[in-house]
């Protein structure tokens, strides 16, 4: 059943594959570590994907494709950032709301962009990297988006752990009281959280409609966003286990579409299910095991700060 | 410089006028998404609102349709409002729904051809049960192992629809449909079907459900116990513990109901509207359901009302595609903008807006 599949080059899918859910998973665990919880990775991640998707085609240029997509993703947070921040919505409600809008908004956007070709985004090249005998193909004979979004993680955690506006943000997320009465502004320091949120689902959103898949479709985010919600929770909000949770998923995700494609006796939609499966799988694991994951989410994960005083 | 403060208790007047200021709004901004798209925005939002109930035309095939929309989209919500109000976050009605439809359709073909009046009410029952148990498993992984309910009923809505795929193309397959995906037709099997009761209507067995479900509804939350606990469990969630409401049993509780009436939706709209489990039958009541229920203002009655307004832009969405060829993508944007404003407006209901000079906010 494994006979047909080449393993450097399920290795190297891999990387391609996790990549989307890897950028909007990082993006959302800096605005969760500010206390905000944005349910509406989803939405924002198909907005980046139909921006990224509309501003390559009209430029020809993957890099204004990615800029366009985190722009796009970045507007819609915006909203979301308006609504919870100086309106005081309840949060879940407007991550759904967020959702909803943006499947309809890029589906509209879409519409004269179904079934053209995206202009390719370059491979980096890496050298004599890339001439090494398995790892080579696995590894370094991918487009430079792959090489970024693992940077973009390593400086997140750098951020997070190592840097004042880091332990900052952190405080925030933790006690906004504490922090307020510390002098600083909670809502600004939120409202940025959830803008680099936006933008790095945007990314993430623009790689799968320029890179993965690459083409415009509605609905092509699949659940993505919300799979990179449960891996925040998976990673017990912590940058390194967002990429390894990150490859799991992708790992996951490449296995099934090759058993797919080599026409695997299980039927397609066992197949299909299986990356949503084994996420609940994984958030049950992570949520039983004695409460770790729990203990070590921010503390004022979805409340809303009113300064009174 | 505007300021909020804090209403000492919620404004009796806004929480009942918010819901109308946000249809207008969305009224005024839909229209500007319709003329960015290059249609008259006053022909427009007249095609949606006012031409599926008034237009000499179309009225007499719109108004039925009202109903057909309206009930499934009622009956989730009123199931959906109990659980946001005390917290339990259910978002998975999509996938109830579709669960109930295989169930429900799964019950009555395993009998097919048998005639017998005890058919369609077994159906009924098997397609709850499909919904509940759909909705057991985030609810018993959310009380035994603190599994987020959110991510949990979500997930299982992709996993729902691969099973209607599967189901569409396998098990439930007709077997004398030339091998094409798509089961036996349901309303036209007399023992299966859910005719429109009254001719010109739109009235089925689904709109009853959901006029007893509103009733229930009101019922439950103003006259029970458990509707009281189902309010202090989501605006006290530590009075309520106190007070000894078990958040397990509101947990598995508000889940189980929403997940019946949802699966039940789905029976109603498979035997009936929709005709057959197929693979496009998943049509998103299950999310526009949420919709509704903060329209209605988690109010039984109140989602009453919104689900029939939404129904009439479902309805209106289609007309204005047909006339206007507005794309019907931008109904679902116009549905998602509605509920930025509703809980946008929700504001005045706790707040006061003043105008202050600057001080140090």
């Amino acid at each position: 059943m494994f006979g047909s599949i080449d393993p450097a080059l399920l290795l190297a899918a891999l990387m391609v594959n996790s990549v989307p859910i890897m950028l909007a998973a990082t993006g959302e665990l800096v605005t969760e570590k500010a206390g905000v919880l944005n349910l509406g990775v989803e939405g924002m991640m198909i907005m980046g994907a139909m921006c990224g998707f509309a501003t390559a085609v009209v430029t020809g240029s993957p890099l204004l494709g990615f800029l366009g997509g985190a722009l796009g993703a970045l507007a819609l947070s915006l909203v979301f950032g308006v609504l919870t921040q100086l309106l005081l919505t309840n949060q879940v409600a407007t991550g759904l709301a967020l959702t909803l809008f943006g499947l309809g908004l890029s589906s509209l956007i879409g519409q004269g962009y179904v079934g053209i070709k995206p202009p390719a985004t370059g491979k980096l090249d890496l050298g004599p990297l890339a001439e090494i005998p398995f790892l080579g193909r696995a590894l370094f004979a991918h487009d430079w988006m792959v090489y970024v979004s693992i940077l973009l993680v390593a400086g997140v955690w750098w951020m997070l752990t190592h840097s004042r506006a880091g332990l900052i943000l952190r405080a925030v997320g933790e006690s906004h009281e504490a922090a307020h009465a510390l002098g600083y502004k909670v809502t600004r320091i939120r409202f940025l959280a959830i803008l680099f949120g936006g933008a790095m689902a945007g990314l993430g959103g623009a790689y799968i409609s320029l890179v993965r898949v690459p083409q415009w479709t509605d609905g092509i985010t699949a659940g993505a966003g919300w799979i990179a919600l449960a891996i925040v929770v998976f990673a017990s909000w912590r940058p390194w286990r967002v990429l390894a949770g990150a490859y799991l998923f992708g790992g996951v995700t490449v296995l099934q579409l090759n058993l797919q494609a080599a026409g695997s006796a299980i039927p397609v939609q066992y197949l299909s299910m299986a990356p949503y499966l084994i996420t609940i799988l994984v958030l049950v694991i992570m949520s039983s095991g004695r409460g770790k994951a729990a203990l070590n989410a921010p503390a004022c994960l979805g409340q809303n700060f009113h300064a009174s005083r | 410089m505007l300021r909020l403060e804090k209403r000492p208790s919620p404004s009796a007047f806004w929480q009942k006028a918010s819901p109308f200021l946000a249809v207008i709004l969305t009224m005024i901004a839909g229209g500007i998404m319709f003329w960015i798209l290059g249609k008259n925005p006053v022909e427009a939002i007249r095609t949606i609102f006012w031409d599926p109930l008034f237009n000499a035309q179309f009225a007499s095939y719109s108004r039925p349709q009202l109903l057909v929309k309206a009930a499934p989209l009622i009956l989730i919500a009123i199931g959906l409002s109990l659980g946001f109000r005390a917290g339990v976050w259910n978002i998975g009605a999509e996938g109830q729904y579709i669960m109930g439809a295989i169930f429900g359709a799964a019950a009555g073909l395993a009998v097919y051809p048998v005639e017998s009046r005890l058919i369609f009410p077994a159906m009924l029952m098997a397609g709850a049960l499909g919904g509940w148990l759909w909705a057991m498993i985030p609810a018993v992984l959310k009380t035994v192992f603190r599994t987020n309910e959110i991510l949990v009923s979500l997930l299982l809505v992709y996993v729902a629809q691969n099973i209607l795929a599967m189901m569409a193309l396998g098990a439930l397959r007709n077997p004398d449909g030339g091998g094409f995906p798509g089961s036996r037709n349901l309303s036209q099997i007399p023992a299966m079907a859910n005719p429109e009761m009254v001719a010109g209507t739109g009235m089925h067995w689904g709109v009853v459900a959901a006029f007893m479900a509103v009733i229930a509804g009101h019922v439950l939350l103003q006259r029970h116990l458990l509707g009281f606990q189902i309010k202090l469990a989501g605006q006290a969630p530590r009075a309520a513990r106190f007070a000894g409401v078990s958040p397990a049993r509101l947990v598995i509780f508000c889940l189980g109901v929403s997940g019946l009436l949802a699966g039940l939706a789905g029976v109603f709209e498979v035997t009936g509207p929709a005709g057959q489990i197929s693979i496009d039958f998943a049509s998103g009541y299950g999310f526009t359901a949420i919709i509704v229920a903060f329209l209605g203002r988690l109010n039984p009655v109140g989602i009453l009302f919104a689900g029939l307004l939404m129904a009439l832009t479902y309805i209106g969405g289609e007309l204005a595609q047909f006339m206007l060829s507005l794309p019907s993508a931008a109904i679902q944007a116009f549905q998602g903008m509605l509920l930025f404003f509703l809980l946008a407006t929700d504001i005045l209901t706790n707040y006061r807006i003043r105008l202050s000079q600057r001080e140090a906010a």
